[in-house]
This record gives C-alpha cells, sequence and structure tokens, in this order.
C-alpha cells in the first residue's frame, strides 16, 4: 500500500515520488487551498494543524502551525510560494521552526498525467550537504516517531471527515 | 527517561552548523581532528571542542589507531538519520493517505452547489 517513494540524490537533494487516483487539478488545488491543506498535512496521527496562513500567487507567503494533542510544544513552517503553474508545478521554498528555524528548504513540485490519475514528483534542494545531513540528524522525529507509535495503538485512523467544503 | 535526555543532547549538539558540517563529513567516512580541522579553517581544538559536544551526545565516536584517533559517526548517529528518513516517509504516507481520502471526496461532489469559489 506504501505508494510513496523517498530518496536522496546528490548532495542537496531529496525526492519523494506519490500517485493520487485524482486529476492533476485536484491535486493541485489540495496543495493550495487552505481549507483544505488542513484537512492532509498532518503527518503522523496526533497532530492537528490550528493555523494554515497560505497566500497561494507567486511572491505569497504561508505558514503552517501544527500541535500534538498531547505533546505540550508544537512546531511552525513559514514559507513563499516562487512560481504557480496551474495544475501542473508549484516551486515553493520554506524553514521549520523547531522552534531553532531550520535552513531553507527549496522544493519543486510537479503534478503529471498518470493514467486517470496524477503522478507527484517533490525535489527538495537543501544549501548544502551539511544541511541536508543536519535534516537527517535531527533527533527530534525520533521523539515523533514513538510517540507516533504510541498513538498510532491508541487512536483509531479515520476520525477525519474529509470535503470539500463546508 | 533517558530518551528525552538523550533528545535535548541531539538537539544541542545539532544546533551548530559546524557540528552540522562536521557530522556531514564523518557520514562520508572516518576523520582525524587535522582532517576536520583542515575544510573549516579552524584550529583543532575548536574542533575537538565540538567533537565533544557529539561524542556527548552519542552521535560521534573515536577509535585509537596508533597515534591517530579517528572519529566516525557513531550508530547513534547513523540511527538518527534512517529515523529521520523513515519518519519523514512515515510522515508523508500518512498525510497522503489523508489527501487521497480529500481527493476522492472532491472528485464526487464536483457537480453539487457546494463546492468553494
Amino acid at each position: 500500500m506504501s505508494k510513496l517513494t523517498l530518496k536522496t540524490e546528490g548532495d542537496t537533494h531529496v525526492i519523494v515520488t506519490r500517485h493520487f487516483a485524482a486529476p492533476p487539478e485536484a491535486v493541485y488545488r489540495a496543495h493550495l487551498d487552505p481549507k483544505i491543506v488542513q484537512k492532509w498535512l498532518l503527518g503522523p496521527e496526533g497532530w492537528t494543524m490550528p493555523v494554515c496562513d497560505l497566500d497561494a500567487r507567486a511572491g505569497g507567503k504561508f505558514r503552517y502551525e501544527w500541535k500534538h494533542e498531547t505533546k505540550g510544544q508544537g512546531f511552525h513552517i513559514t514559507g513563499e510560494f516562487v512560481e504557480l503553474k496551474p495544475h501542473s508545478k508549484i516551486v515553493h521554498i520554506e524553514r521549520m521552526f523547531l522552534p531553532q528555524q531550520t535552513p531553507d528548504n527549496h522544493i519543486e513540485t510537479r503534478f503529471e498525467p498518470d493514467g486517470s490519475g496524477t503522478l507527484m514528483t517533490m525535489r527538495m534542494t537543501l544549501p548544502d550537504e551539511a544541511t541536508r545531513a543536519a535534516m537527517l540528524s535531527t533527533g527530534m522525529e525520533k521523539g515523533m516517531e514513538n510517540s507516533y507509535e504510541r498513538l498510532e495503538k491508541m487512536i483509531p485512523v479515520g476520525g477525519l471527515r474529509m470535503e470539500t467544503g463546508k | 527517561m533517558q530518551e528525552v535526555a538523550n533528545l535535548d543532547a541531539v538537539f544541542l549538539a545539532m544546533a551548530d552548523p559546524t557540528r552540522r558540517a562536521i557530522l556531514a563529513r564523518l557520514a562520508k567516512g572516518e576523520a582525524t581532528v587535522m582532517e576536520l580541522a583542515e575544510p573549516f579553517s579552524m584550529t583543532q581544538p575548536a574542533v575537538s571542542q565540538h567533537l565533544k559536544v557529539l561524542e556527548g551526545a552519542g552521535l560521534v565516536m573515536s577509535r585509537v589507531d596508533g597515534a591517530r584517533r579517528p572519529r566516525r559517526l557513531a550508530p547513534a548517529g547513523i540511527d538518527v538519520m534512517e529515523q529521520w528518513l523513515s519518519m519523514l516517509r512515515r510522515g508523508m504516507e500518512k498525510s497522503y493517505d489523508r489527501l487521497d481520502a480529500v481527493l476522492a471526496s472532491m472528485e464526487v461532489p464536483k457537480r453539487k452547489k457546494g463546492r468553494r469559489s
């Protein structure tokens, strides 16, 4: 069921691919409509995104804030859109605050028709090899993974109802 | 709660760009203090200081080789790197599984009035 691939490339890239059973128009929109982003960009179970501000235009900024239902400390990401090509490409720059600020991550996301669905290819570019290594070494995720595994056992999946608008 | 303490040490170790660079260098293979100091144009004592922090966090270890004491990435250091990748992957898988559900609900009611502008 794991349709996602994630690999490193060269010294500074991380490449992610994923197929979706929906056309590029829908997948593209799901990445740029804050009401929709808020419903799915949540990572491991237990996290919510109480703040999702997103100005979907070139030069527009976004800010996502995550909170964990039991852990006190959340984290946030800020970023800017560099280029938006409707239904096929999103280029943006983002950085995390853990609360320490991480170096900028330059991300190009492409959406291509793939059968009746969409192939998404995300190419992350970190400023240098050291930064990618730092990302790869961040200890936080270990803790998150642990709590995620715990939570997974405690909380039934599927509590979220997905609707386009309300 | 040893894990928590460990986590703090890892955070502290990773907070410094030089230490991150040292870790990146060691990810390629072991190196002596002298070899580590060179590309950063740092004194060896300064590098040693950073190494002490990294070793304290369990990310780096050393071995004795005659007069040399080459450092290398500790299993814990490799572990956190792999953990991160696996965490990132699993976090993304979760997100995209949710997105699948969102997309499915976007497709069906397409013709209904309730769409957002």
